[in-house]
């Protein structure tokens, strides 16, 4: 075995402080190369969605993001998709806290009616095998083409219009809540629309 | 002890995860199915490997009284190097395992290892020590997780097996009692094969 470097206190300083020197200059050269494809991949997933939730376009909606308070400290992304031009949907970012664990994020889209197009999980920590259902067409299906004006967003229990997940109704009030987030937003952008158009502005 | 021998004994006779029982937490958080146990298991090896490496490498440079915090950062860089390439280029992956990446900076068996190996042996011996173990621990993991996922899902690696367009499985074993009842399960398959050899 070879022989150990003597415990004493400038051989201590000294190793560490070298050891920690070479960790941070290789962690932030790793840091630089990856960055940008850490950078892409999340990119890539928002596109992914918008375009899952939208009838095609050809704009490229995540560099016309901006954000529109929902309540006092919160915000959402909205992504307007354009087709040649012509607005023909806006895909809205949304979330809600009433989930059975942790924070649900859809996506979802409108048309410029005000219907729902498609809606999409992003990201959620329900229950396997129960809340996580919410990923299956025969749940989320009942948002394409929902219009507010005809059905009511909340479950049957309470109501409304959805079918509840079996034995995941919190995970599915929990959906219905931030669809319902995604229409409030859409609603404030709504009335922006017609007061432009009001006052002849051009947008 | 021969070179294969080194290799061999972290599968079979020291398996992290049947016999030394070391990293239980992420042995137990991420197997709910076979390709995360999978993917946890490769990046532990990774891990383990070049940590390995570098302690045995620098070990005589090392004041004893300050090994532990010398050979944590050590282990802390490669585990975040891991964690910037996971997400950069397998972003699904690094979304299911994201959370438990950073834990294996304290998994006790990579910081055992650089104790109980890396420290006294010679570098190639201490790559070799990493390779056994970390293979042990991903054939550990991987098998927790398919049976976990062939309980819980009837699927292994996602692949419907049982036939049935939405199998009603035994859901406790992809939540986290099930790690318990299977790894208990695992544990005692092991040593009644082991004893009778």
């Amino acid at each position: 075995m070879a022989k150990q470097a003597a415990s004493s206190l400038r051989n201590m300083i000294l190793s560490l402080f070298i050891i920690t020197t070479i960790s941070g200059a290789s962690l932030s050269y790793i840091y630089k190369i990856t960055a940008k494809g850490i950078e892409q991949s999340r990119q890539q997933k928002k596109i992914e969605a918008i375009t899952q939730v939208l009838p095609p376009f050809t704009n490229n909606p995540l560099k016309e993001m901006y954000k529109m308070p929902l309540f006092e400290n919160d915000s959402l992304e909205v992504y307007p998709a354009r087709k040649n031009d012509t607005l023909i949907g806006i895909a809205i970012a949304s979330k809600t806290n009433s989930g059975f664990a942790g924070e649900i994020k859809i996506m979802v889209g409108f048309l410029p009616s005000g219907v729902i197009y498609k809606t999409k999980v992003i990201e959620h920590h329900e229950t396997p095998g129960l809340g996580d259902k919410m990923e299956q067409p025969e749940f989320y299906k009942q948002f394409e083409q929902f219009n507010f004006h005809e059905k009511i967003n909340t479950v049957k229990k309470n109501g409304g219009d959805i079918d509840a997940i079996t034995a995941a109704t919190i995970s599915s009030r929990a959906y219905c809540n931030a669809v319902q987030n995604a229409y409030s937003i859409f609603q404030k952008i709504n009335q922006q629309w017609s007061a432009d158009s009001q006052t002849g502005a051009t947008k | 002890m021969t070179n294969v021998s080194l290799i061999t004994k972290g599968i079979i006779k020291e398996n992290p995860v049947f016999v030394l029982l070391l990293g239980m937490c992420p042995t137990l958080a991420v197997t709910g199915s076979g390709i995360n146990g999978f993917a946890m298991g490769a990046a532990t090896m990774f891990v383990l490997i070049l940590s390995n490496i570098v302690i045995s490498g620098i070990k005589s440079t090392i004041p004893s009284k300050v090994r532990i915090p010398a050979y944590i950062v050590v282990i802390a860089t490669f585990v975040t190097i891991v964690q910037l390439l996971m997400e950069a280029y397998t972003p699904s992956l690094h979304k299911q395992l994201g959370l438990f990446i950073p834990l294996i900076v304290v998994n006790c068996l990579i910081l055992g290892r650089a104790e109980a190996f890396a420290s006294k042996n010679n570098m190639f011996h201490s790559f070799l020590d990493g390779l056994g173990m970390g293979l042990g621990f991903t054939f550990g993991l991987t098998i927790l997780g398919l049976v976990r996922e062939l309980l819980g899902a009837g699927t292994l690696f996602g692949i419907n097996i049982t036939g049935m367009q939405h199998p009603k499985m035994m859901l406790v074993f992809i939540l986290p009692p099930g790690a318990f009842i299977v790894l208990a399960y695992l544990v005692s398959l092991n040593r009644m094969v082991q004893k009778n050899k």
